[in-house]
């Protein structure tokens, strides 16, 4: 390892890619905070909830109740920190704990979108981002340099690349491309989006869509990184993302894709741009030149490039697993998440459970809506482990409540991408029998259809 | 020069990202589905008109108590007893449209919470006093509180004693007037609020979004269809939701008779509303033929063909219902629950595969996608 890599590993490049990164990333996560905050997200989607769907492994995660409201305070102090580049590494440690518990408390709000934000914001930790244009290279000599390894600025080129080609891969399937679903659903929807409403009607424009979609994610990466085709490609990923951000509600996303991508040009228009900061900074009188030895950083931290490494590894591995599972992935959803598969289904579902004595054979159906809010029954009534967790919820809650001979079953339909909405837990099966695990779920019906493709 | 791209980049990020969420055009694509035409018809063959009748039939079941309450008779009780069940059959032809005023009147909660709190209204007219805008006296008003007092104080003599010898006749008589005013002023407000001006942002508002009125009307329609008549008439007093049955929470518990034609009336309406058949038997644009426009077809079959068939299907489990619910359930509760079991298939078919086709989300989620 130490010989293959040694003469790459040395390699030093201009670090004003690295702080023009540092510094973007860092306002539009502090942005994001604000907005989210603003909408009063915090008290409906953590604090309103009575119960709260955990990922696996992570229940032991306590819920802040009110103290969410400090979490996100943290969180965007930290935001704006990596964005001055004040005590960085610091402050990006902090970011990537605190945002990564505001998105472990409740998986009905799991987005890829957040899931990349805790991704770049963890490799953030391991690199040398406050080195160039920073409070931190203003305040200490010894942190001022004006070139960093090579490799910092391409593991987050390449963590853009996967994100980007995975999703592109995700859309390789007979739903996407054969039968343009689910845009055939969504766009017609949008009949009001300005200049584009009426073509949003035609079914050529739902293949051309789809089609498009699926040859921008794959190809984008590799135009970004070919310099003859960069400019071009950097004008795509506008249209894009501006495109997706007018059909779609996805929020701060595309402006963080769309920032995230200048990475890829040539450290002198990252000059450019600092040149640019510095202006505004004259006028407010914050600007204090300083002089930067020209020396390189002296790598003491031999250990980042390797566990970068590994992540990176983790991250091409991760999308895959899948594979292990049987069924269709649409309609289980094993192996789902954590795999860049964006906007790719349109499912909507129905659950109703029913708490039964098994000695009496007495029953009763159970109101979700005295549980959950509307969004997690949404999300809970298409998912069979957020529907194995709520009926475990709902069997202890039963059973302090005084009930006895508990078991829980559950009605329910889904509808995939336009098909006829079908059964898609087993009936017959208590789910207190049952476990959210990573085994099989073998108690999800059967899809009795088949979606070819990646 | 060199960077020409990227500043054209710039600007279609920044033209683009101007128009934002917030423009709306206004002109419908003629080939499409007309979705302006659909709410227009909605507005001046379903809910308006509904709303009108509910206010003529309010007023005369005004006449009726306050005739029954100057001179109680048997005549006169039979009358208020009649233009009572008008009112109510009314009523459930515009429960629905719970959207923009009668939503924040909570329309649906001053009419026809059921079953009422008998103690709690007794106490309040014996007390003299009462404050029917008060959330805690939901259970003591509207219909089935009227229901109470014109059926479920005794026989006809013994009723007509409460308003006469009674040492509360007056109270009572005071209670009963009180409810149906209440009633009136309620529907005078929509219906005005409909009138002057609300018919036209409603007609107005074709936006996709989540506050559009199409969004607005079908998300008001299905809670209806799913809280109010499928559980509340059926589902609650069946035992579907408490283990066993209740029958003493059937809707018109007190008249006895009329749960099951007060039903047949609020499932015929949404049929009704579902296929575009207006009021006076107008017919125009409607979510079957939205459903149509978009060629939803599923499994070899049109989507709204297998929801009405659904419709179908719950009607004629209904007709097998006897007219008192209470008797129904105690002596064979099962028929009440495939009756359940019925509506119930159309909730998923108009909540799962109607809303995916139609790309309407349930509209109390907020919050971003992927």
């Amino acid at each position: 390892m130490q010989l293959l890599n040694t003469s790459y590993l040395t390699k030093q490049t201009k670090a004003a890619p690295l702080a023009v990164f540092r510094i973007l990333f860092g306002f539009m996560m502090l942005a994001s905070i604000i907005r989210f905050w603003s909408y009063g997200w915090i008290h409906t989607l953590y604090i309103e909830p009575i119960f709260a769907f955990s990922f696996y492994g992570f229940d032991w995660l306590p819920l802040l109740g009110n103290y969410t409201y400090l979490l996100f305070v943290i969180c965007a102090l930290a935001a704006f920190c990596v964005a001055i580049g004040y005590k960085y590494r610091i402050a990006v440690i902090l970011f990537f704990l605190s945002f990564t518990y505001i998105e472990l408390l409740d998986k009905t709000t799991y987005l890829n979108h957040y899931y990349f934000i805790s991704c770049l914001s963890f490799l953030l930790i391991f690199l040398p981002a406050n080195c160039y244009y920073s409070v931190d290279a203003l305040r200490s000599k010894k942190i001022r340099v004006n070139n960093v390894p090579a490799w910092t600025i391409d593991s987050i080129k390449l963590l853009l690349c996967i994100v980007y080609f995975y999703a592109g891969l995700a859309k390789i399937n007979s739903d996407w491309l054969l039968e343009a679903m689910p845009l055939q659903i969504w766009l017609p929807s949008r009949y009001d989006v300005p200049l584009l409403g009426n073509l949003l009607q035609q079914e050529w424009m739902h293949y051309a869509f789809s089609w498009g979609g699926a040859f921008y994610d794959i190809a984008i990466p590799f135009l970004l990184l070919y310099k003859p085709s960069r400019s071009i490609a950097f004008i795509f990923v506008v249209i894009f993302h501006v495109l997706t951000r007018v059909l779609f509600p996805i929020g701060m996303f595309p402006y963080i894709m769309i920032v995230s991508t200048l990475i890829f040009f040539d450290a002198s228009f990252h000059e450019r741009v600092l040149s640019f900061f510095s202006k505004i900074l004259k006028k407010l009188r914050l600007f204090k030149p300083v002089k930067i030895k020209k020396k390189q950083q002296v790598s003491k931290d031999t250990i980042a490039p390797y566990v970068i490494g590994v992540f990176m590894v983790i991250q091409l591995l991760l999308p895959w697993r899948y594979l292990a599972y049987p069924g269709e992935l649409f309609w289980t959803e094993e192996g789902y998440r954590f795999s860049w598969r964006v906007m790719l289904m349109e499912k909507a579902g129905y659950a109703q459970f029913t708490i039964k004595d098994t000695k009496s054979g007495k029953k009763f159906a159970v109101n979700n809506s005295d549980f959950l809010t509307p969004f997690q029954e949404k999300q809970m009534s298409t998912q069979a482990d957020f529907i194995v967790q709520y009926a475990h919820y709902l069997g202890t809650h039963f059973a302090n409540q005084g009930h006895q001979n508990i078991a829980v079953y559950v009605e329910s339909y889904v509808a995939l991408n336009g098909r006829l909405s079908k059964q898609y837990i087993n009936p017959t099966v208590n789910l207190l029998e049952v476990d959210d695990a990573f085994v099989h779920k073998d108690w999800i019906l059967d899809f009795n259809d088949t979606i070819q493709g990646l | 020069m060199k960077y020409t791209p990227l500043a054209i980049a710039f600007l279609v990020l920044f033209f683009l990202s101007c128009g934002g969420d917030d423009t709306i055009e206004t002109t419908s694509p003629s080939d499409t589905f007309n979705r302006s035409a659909m709410l227009v018809h909605w507005a001046d063959n379903f809910i308006l008109p509904g709303y009108t009748a509910l206010e003529t039939s309010l007023n005369t079941l005004s006449v009726a108590t306050e005739d029954f309450v100057a001179a109680p008779s048997t005549i006169s009780l039979a009358s208020a007893r009649s233009s009572w069940l008008s009112a109510y059959q009314a009523f459930q032809t515009v429960s629905m449209f719970e959207i923009g005023r009668a939503e924040q009147l909570n329309f649906r909660n001053r009419f026809n919470v059921y079953p009422i709190n008998t103690q709690e209204l007794d106490a309040l007219v014996s007390s003299g006093s009462w404050n029917l805008e008060l959330p805690s006296t939901l259970d003591v008003q509207g219909f089935p509180a009227i229901d109470y007092l014109l059926h479920g104080l005794g026989t006809d003599e013994a009723t007509i004693a409460f308003f006469t010898t009674s040492n509360e006749a007056e109270n009572y008589k005071v209670y009963l007037t009180g409810l149906v005013q209440t009633m009136q002023t309620l529907t005078a407000q929509v219906r005005s609020d409909w009138s002057n001006g609300f018919r036209e942002a409603y007609i107005a508002n074709t936006s996709s979004s989540s506050s559009g009125a199409v969004d607005q009307t079908v998300n008001a329609f299905l809670f209806y269809y799913e809280k109010a008549l499928r559980a509340g008439k059926v589902g609650i007093p069946a035992g579907v939701f408490s283990g066993s049955p209740l029958p003493e929470n059937v809707e018109g518990l007190h008249s006895q008779e009329n749960s099951k034609q007060l039903l047949e009336i609020s499932l015929g309406a949404t049929q009704n509303f579902f296929n575009g058949t207006g009021v006076s038997g107008t017919n125009g644009a409607s979510l079957k033929a939205y459903l149509d426009a978009l060629n939803t077809v599923k499994n070899g079959t049109d989507l709204s063909a297998l929801i009405n068939t659904q419709f179908e299907a719950a009607q004629v489990e209904i007709s097998g219902l006897q007219a008192n619910f209470v008797s129904q359930i105690e002596s064979d509760n099962s028929k009440m629950l495939q009756a359940y079991d019925e509506l119930q298939r159309n909730v998923i078919l108009m909540k799962v595969d109607m809303l995916q086709a139609l790309s309407i989300d349930i509209n109390y989620v907020d919050a971003d996608g992927d």
